[in-house]
């Protein structure tokens, strides 16, 4: 019995540094994957081409993190679409994004002639990780002192309407 | 964490099951090998969630509070019938109504029995009901937000301890009283009590869809004290069995006059017969005054409505509704087996447990076999209904649950212990002690149709040397036992927040999928709720100030604030724009002679200051919620009475 139980014993732990070991491996594996190709690479990249701030830059190729992957716009604004737009940003937005003037986070007027739908989208729908893994948001998060900005629930379509809205701000 | 364990368990299992080594479970020696596989049971490794939620009563403290199984973490601590100035609940002018009463506004409670909705018998998670002792009410927690959505005050009781529990289809929740008193209330010499004094059981109706409480009926019983109840189940649903004692009718040392009976009485009601009597329009309406307060997500208030009547029910008018069972020695806990059979009487001064039979119960009912009456209502032969006794061998049994397996585990205070037997042979199978001095135990479902017998806990009266000391003044001491073998295994030793009397747990499975994260901010009705910032305003109506104010990371709409004069009543009605999981703001307000508050994302509240000084006075942002969270605040000027400074408000210019 004594034997029986010590070699219990011995196995039990065998199997949970087996257990633990391969658990930690993992995870270091993840973490340092994740730092050097989303994070690092983007930064230096940055460097050589920021004499423009974030919020002035323009970077219409950029599609952002998030579900948003390919927005057709219409050559014509919806305008009931955009009204639509207009009563979620004010409810929704408006405490942190004055319309035309930069107040917690930048002003949307003109904003499609700097970013693309998609990205506008991805950054109302995924903020969280737009801020961590796209690298103009990351920046844009440092310009605007570090506030980030809040997740506040919207779904596709009331992303598309402020999308639509923010057309409508020349 | 729980493949890991599963994987252990497997490999584990056959390496024992190869080497032919006996049963674990049976071997009490304190191996290395044995705590570790404990330690194993009760670890819930970082990240990972527990099995269970387990509901815990804070005795004084007045509320429930919310712990995981099998870790013994504590999630919450959820406000009843106590100011809370954690969030402000009792404190904002909205939840201020929950704890008005026909005393008025009453600030603390002792929260004693808690108990979960069922539907055929099996909980279904929908809400938590809770006795508030010392004034006597009930609450309706609502499982889906956590918070406290209704109070009944329960008007003729006092001493609410037969409560909180539920039918199984939660068609009634049902509060008895422990104290007798004049009913009506009046100026009467104490002395007179026997004969006299009254005790009433409240059958408080459920409505099916959105939980509503409503009193259907009292029952005016003897003057005896109601000490605790339970709902029949499967064959029994349709009775409700309360334990008495101090049948004696003693007034002045209970602890000696009251035991003086060798039997108190199990009271046996079927309140089917009484609903049918009811709804017939028998009962008589009396007068009474108790307060029914409502709270509402979507206006994020609590409304008091004073109730004027109250239907009362004299038992002896309804022929064959209720029976007594002689149950020896003072009975505690009254407590139904699963499949509704039997009903347990735990005599807490009695080493043994009496069994009573439902189906002998009907039987004997049905021959008429009385051992005589008691104000007028039918005592049925001890003998006749006997199904059995359990000779424990243990000394002050006060509560029994189940496991569905066929087993049964009481409490016993005065040997601090817990015993496991057998329903129906009644063979005591497994004691193992408590530390110390253990009053209800617990287990999951334990007090429905569908146990779920994995763990035990045992809420125990004293703690003495279980945790390091903090003073004279310890938290009570919680142990979890693993019943899943066929002996009891303590596992867990955990403190546990005021004193727990009962509690009630449910797999997280149920709960967990649909436990609200937000509050709409579009769905929000509040009267003074700043749905737009573009609303966000100061208005002033005589000497009342009303500030019509947002939140959002990190930063309150307006935040300068000038216009204010010293004897004004500042309202901040306080709207959270957040709509994220977990994004709350807090506000406190300097010289605030109050709570401060902690507001959901999309709830509005408020809280009112009395600025008595000139100056100018900031608020600020208390729960910390990003990294400019220390640049969440704001100022107030305020200005002498008779200033005529014009009312502004601005951010950021």
């Amino acid at each position: 019995m004594k034997i029986v139980i010590r070699s219990t014993v011995i196995f039990f732990s065998l199997l949970l540094m087996a257990c633990g070991g391969k658990e930690e491996k993992k995870k270091e594996g993840f973490s340092v994957d994740r730092e050097k190709t989303k994070t690092e690479k983007p930064v230096e990249a940055v460097a050589a081409t920021s004499t423009v701030s974030p919020s002035e830059r323009v970077d219409l190729e950029n599609k952002g993190v998030g579900p948003i992957k390919s927005v057709t716009l219409s050559p014509d604004i919806d305008q009931a679409l955009a009204k639509k737009g207009e009563e979620v940003y004010s409810q929704m937005c408006m405490a942190c994004h004055r319309v035309d003037k930069k107040f917690i986070g930048p002003a949307p007027t003109g904003v499609l002639k700097r970013r693309s739908p998609e990205w506008v989208m991805n950054m109302i729908l995924n903020p969280e990780v737009m801020v961590k893994e796209d690298a103009l948001a990351k920046e844009l998060m440092a310009e605007f002192n570090g506030a980030p900005m809040a997740n506040q629930g919207l779904n596709e379509d009331q992303a598309r309407s402020i999308l639509e809205y923010f057309r409508t701000l020349e | 964490m729980k493949k890991y364990s599963l994987y252990l368990v497997a490999v584990l299992g056959s390496v024992l099951f190869l080497s032919g080594c006996g049963n674990q479970n049976g071997n009490d020696s304190s191996n290395g090998a044995l705590a570790s596989n404990n330690a194993e049971k009760v670890y819930v490794a970082p990240g990972e969630h527990d099995e269970f939620y387990a509901f815990m009563s804070g005795g004084y403290s007045g509320n429930v509070a919310v712990y995981g199984l099998p870790s013994g973490r504590m999630f919450k601590e959820i406000p009843v019938f106590s100011q809370f100035p954690t969030n402000g609940y009792g404190y904002s002018e909205e939840t201020k109504p929950m704890l008005e009463t026909s005393f008025g506004f009453v600030p603390a409670d002792d929260s004693h029995h808690p108990d979960i909705s069922q539907t055929n018998g099996e909980l279904d998670g929908r809400w938590l009901f809770i006795n508030g002792n010392n004034t006597p009410r009930i609450a309706r927690i609502d499982l889906k937000t956590f918070e406290t959505a209704e109070i009944i005050e329960v008007p003729n009781s006092a001493g609410n301890h037969s409560s909180s529990y539920i039918t199984e289809n939660s068609e009634y929740v049902v509060a008895g009283t422990r104290f007798s008193v004049p009913i009506p209330q009046r100026d009467m010499p104490i002395k007179d009590y026997k004969g006299n004094f009254k005790g009433a059981l409240s059958f408080i109706s459920v409505e099916p869809e959105t939980g509503r409480m409503d009193i259907k009926f009292q029952l005016i019983m003897p003057g005896f004290n109601y000490d605790l109840s339970h709902p029949g189940r499967g064959k029994s649903h349709g009775w409700f069995f309360f334990t008495t004692y101090n049948t004696e009718e003693a007034n002045s040392l209970l602890e000696v006059n009251a035991s003086q009976n060798d039997k108190d009485f199990i009271a046996a009601v079927n309140w089917k017969k009484i609903e049918e009597y009811v709804e017939n329009g028998g009962g008589t309406m009396v007068p009474a005054n108790y307060t029914h307060n409502v709270y509402s997500d979507e206006t994020h208030s609590a409304t008091s409505t004073m109730k004027k009547e109250v239907l009362t029910v004299d038992p002896t008018k309804v022929p064959g509704a209720v029976f007594f069972m002689p149950t020896p020695k003072s009975p505690h806990g009254v407590d139904v087996n699963p499949t509704g059979d039997y009903i347990v009487g735990n005599g807490k001064l009695s080493a043994d447990l009496t069994v009573f039979s439902f189906d002998k119960m009907i039987a004997a009912i049905d021959g008429k076999k009385y051992d005589g009456e008691a104000y007028g209502l039918p005592i049925l032969k001890f003998e006749d209904v006997l199904a059995g006794q359990v000779k424990s061998g243990g000394l002050g049994p006060l509560h029994t649950e189940f496991d569905g397996k066929g087993n049964a585990y009481t409490t016993f205070f005065i040997s601090s212990e817990v015993v496991k037997w057998k329903v129906g042979t009644w063979e005591v199978i497994d004691r193992k002690p408590t530390f110390y001095s253990v009053g209800h135990c617990m287990i999951p479902g334990g007090n429905s149709r569908k146990p779920f017998g994995k763990y035990l806990v045992s809420m125990n009266k004293i703690t003495k040397d279980r945790y390091l000391p903090t003073g004279p003044e310890l938290e009570h001491s919680a142990q979890l036992y693993d019943i899943s073998g066929d002996k009891m295994e303590l596992i867990y030793d955990f403190p546990t927040h005021g004193e727990p009397h009962y509690a009630a747990a449910i797999p997280a499975s149920i709960l967990a999928p649909k436990s609200q994260k937000i509050y709409k901010l579009a769905e929000n009705e509040h009267p003074f709720a700043t749905k737009n910032v573009s609303d966000a305003r100061v208005v002033r109506d005589g000497n009342e100030v009303h500030v019509y104010m947002a939140m959002i990371r990190s930063h309150f709409t307006p935040d300068n604030i000038e216009g204010v004069k010293v004897g004004d009543k500042v309202y901040f009605h306080i709207t959270n724009h957040e709509q994220d999981f977990d994004v709350p703001h807090g506000f406190m307000m300097i010289g605030q002679k109050n709570s401060g508050l902690l507001i959901m994302p999309g709830q509005t509240k408020t809280s009112v200051w009395e600025p008595k000084k000139e100056g100018v006075w900031p608020f600020y942002c208390t729960d910390f919620c990003s990294a400019l969270h220390q640049e969440m605040q704001g100022y107030i000027r305020v200005s002498p009475a008779k200033s005529n400074i014009d009312l502004s408000w601005s951010l950021g210019e």
